[in-house]
């Protein structure tokens, strides 16, 4: 199991880092989606990996359990990420609306705008 | 327990949804309530400064919890240091967007603005590291709405990289703190630090690869080399106010990296030995030759400035990157200094750029009192680039003097000396670009005519008048606030270094601030919890109502009796 869920981190990772280089809103609005589960399951696994253990301290005897910790941290993670990739959506679509290029990076003035419009 | 101490938390929290919901349509009445509640903010933080003055450590227990299992705001020098200044500077900026109305130019500014003193108050205050975090997505997400105030073509985009850049260091932030975890097991700063202490060399790799991690994520907050490329956009194209703000949000970068890798990560630990300084040392003195070149090769006002920030913050952080007491009270008294410098900066520029056209150094019709512009700008240039009889001098010579050590002196010296003499060129054919070679241009058409005009009537806000007239007492007080501070600073330079000094001792006291924050021992209090638990559970079995699990025993407790109660009163 620690194979499966390293691997997904890693594939996760991997994608977002890649999607967000391209530098164009939409694939890094995605990827930054990405990344985010990578982390959420990243940090859900810090807490070690456990199969069929409850979350909570044994009251009665000495039965194991799965640290609850990163499961509330995930849960705090991913309410921020999402309210975060929707301020994200709606920045990027603010600044396409008023700029009419989704490019993130910004180039000297006057270079890419205005050579797309005279391209069209 | 003190409550003042949440209060600077408290108090923008409630602030920001009422001005944003109840008075988003009524600007004086937020005006009014935002400038009440900023300054209520700056009264709060001078009673913590009064109360951390005494050299203890005070901690507030959210919800009571004790330190290990719950979340803790922590108030000793540094912190009611930090929170001080942010409200000052937050006065000052304020009565600049108001004056100039800034803030009428978009939507939902005063919240926004509570949001984010919020957000960097609770950044400074608290104790948790995944509390830090918290504090940092709340001050991130205000600042992307600050960013965008506005609007426009060249704010928005900058605007979405910098949303962007930030939300991939978020995530690097966690990767951190979820590294950090599986190491140690605990996110309070204080139990880190004592788990830390404990790791053998040995068994390291995983806390060091964590430590890196976090430093990387607060070097992108302070612009360190090399993730420093998102400032120059940023802060150029901000808001002149919002910018000014910013001057802050660095320094909460510089500030976790002074907490934290001195705190947890410090040079005496075996896990982590000096590699915190290894790696911040080059980084630093990178950063400042980028500032310095950014400087001289700027070609408007706004990036000038913003790479002058940069710059400071490369000295800022060479400081830091000693990890000794003498060098971090030198960089506390550059942090302070370098704030409010910038805010001076970014705000006397909005001044002069709001009479121009735009902000390119170029040679421009004098603009009306083009003699206070220059003045304000020379004062606010010596400030930033470090020269008597302002604080930026004193600052400086602390950070020298501070940096000794004979693997680092060459370089930092060369760096730090080199990097002013730039920066000092580069303001200073601003200055005379802007200035004094304006004066020398010859005045187009309209230039004599309509100069005396706005002052017969300097009140009518039309924009063609605005755009040419002298400029009030009310819109040039805040960025000579900002100037005066720098002059306190520097006449007052005595007292505070000396609190600078007890600053870095309590700082780097770390047994203090563990045995403050722990104030029981985790491994005594597991077992009083458990013992607590079984006695419960043992009550709860003997009631006889058969429920296993801990809400029985809560059940019997708050409605038995009542309910007997009432039947017996019903009886009688």
């Amino acid at each position: 199991m620690e194979l499966l869920v390293a691997t997904a981190i890693g594939a996760l990772t991997a994608g977002g880092v890649y999607l967000i280089l391209r530098l164009r809103a939409f694939p890094v609005i995605i990827g930054l989606a990405l990344l985010s589960y990578a982390v959420n399951v990243f940090i859900f696994s810090s807490g070690r990996l456990a199969i069929n253990l409850p979350p909570i301290l044994a009251k009665y005897g000495d039965a194991s359990y799965t640290d609850p910790l990163p499961q509330a941290l995930v849960l705090t993670a991913i309410v921020i990420s999402f309210g975060m990739t929707a301020v994200l959506v709606m920045v990027a679509l603010g600044s396409y609306l008023e700029t009419g290029t989704d490019e993130v990076d910004i180039h000297p003035a006057g270079h890419d705008a205005s050579n797309e419009d005279a391209a069209q | 327990m003190n409550h003042w101490i949440i209060a600077p938390v408290i108090l923008p929290a409630l602030l920001a949804p009422l001005i944003g919901y109840v008075m988003r349509h009524d600007m004086p009445l937020s005006r009014v309530f935002s400038m009440a509640g900023t300054v209520a903010l700056v009264a709060i933080a001078l009673g913590l400064f009064g109360i951390a003055a005494d050299g203890t450590t005070h901690v507030y227990r959210l919800g009571d919890w004790p330190a290990p299992f719950g979340i803790v705001l922590v108030l000793d020098r540094l912190s009611a240091l930090m929170v001080l200044l942010t409200s000052v500077l937050a006065l000052i900026v304020l009565m600049h967007a108001i004056a100039t109305g800034w803030d009428a130019r978009g939507r939902h500014f005063h919240a926004l603005f509570q949001f984010q003193l919020m957000g960097i108050c609770g950044a400074f205050l608290t104790g948790d590291i995944f509390n830090l975090f918290v504090f940092f997505e709340v001050l991130l997400i205000a600042s992307y709405g600050l960013m965008i105030h506005a609007g426009g073509r060249a704010r928005m985009r900058a605007g979405l990289q910098y949303v962007v850049i930030n939300l991939a260091g978020s995530t690097l932030f966690l990767f951190a703190l979820g590294t950090l975890y599986a190491g140690t097991g605990t996110l309070n700063i204080a139990d880190l630090a004592v788990r830390l202490a404990e790791i053998p060399e040995s068994e390291s790799a995983i806390v060091r690869v964590a430590a890196m991690l976090l430093m990387i994520v607060f070097a992108v907050k302070a612009a360190l080399f090399p993730v420093q490329f998102w400032l120059p956009g940023t802060y150029a194209n901000a808001p002149a106010p919002v910018a000014a703000l910013f001057a802050i949000m660095t320094k909460v970068g510089a500030y976790a990296i002074i907490r934290v890798h001195t705190i947890v990560f410090g040079p005496d630990i075996a896990a982590t030995e000096g590699m915190s300084g290894l790696w911040l040392f080059p980084a630093a003195i990178v950063t400042i030759a980028v500032g310095a070149f950014g400087v001289l090769g700027a070609r408007r006002l706004m990036p000038l400035i913003a790479f002058s920030v940069l710059g400071s913050m490369g000295t800022l952080m060479i400081a830091v990157s000693a990890f000794t007491p003498e060098a971090t009270t030198a960089a506390l008294y550059y942090l302070v200094h370098s704030t409010f410098a910038a805010a001076a900066l970014f705000l006397m520029a909005d001044l002069v750029i709001t009479r121009r056209e735009d902000d390119v150094l170029s040679g421009m019709p004098p603009t009306v009192q083009n003699g206070l512009f220059a003045a304000l700008f020379f004062a606010a240039a010596i400030g930033m680039a470090g020269m008597p009889p302002l604080s930026g001098f004193l600052g400086k010579l602390l950070v020298l003097d501070a940096l000794r050590a004979p693997g680092e002196i060459g370089w930092a010296w060369t760096a730090v000396l080199a990097g002013s003499l730039l920066t000092i060129v580069g303001f200073a054919r601003a200055g005379s670009t802007l200035f004094w070679k304006s004066t020398a241009v010859a005045i187009p058409e309209p230039g004599p005519e309509e100069v005396p005009a706005p002052e017969e009537g300097p009140h009518e806000k039309t924009p063609s008048i605005a755009h040419h007239a002298p400029v009030t007492a009310m819109e040039a007080a805040p960025s000579m606030a900002a100037l005066a501070a720098l002059a306190a600073l520097a006449a007052l330079a005595g007292p505070a270094a000396s609190y600078f000094e007890a600053t870095s001792a309590q700082l780097f006291d770390r047994s203090s601030y563990v045995d403050s924050v722990l104030t029981e021992d985790p491994a005594a209090l597991l077992e009083a919890v458990k013992a607590d638990d079984g006695h419960g559970s043992e009550e709860g079995g003997s009631d006889g109502d058969g429920e296993p699990t801990g809400d029985g025993e809560y059940g019997v407790d708050d409605h038995g009796e009542p309910v007997g109660d009432a039947a017996t009163e019903e009886g009688h």
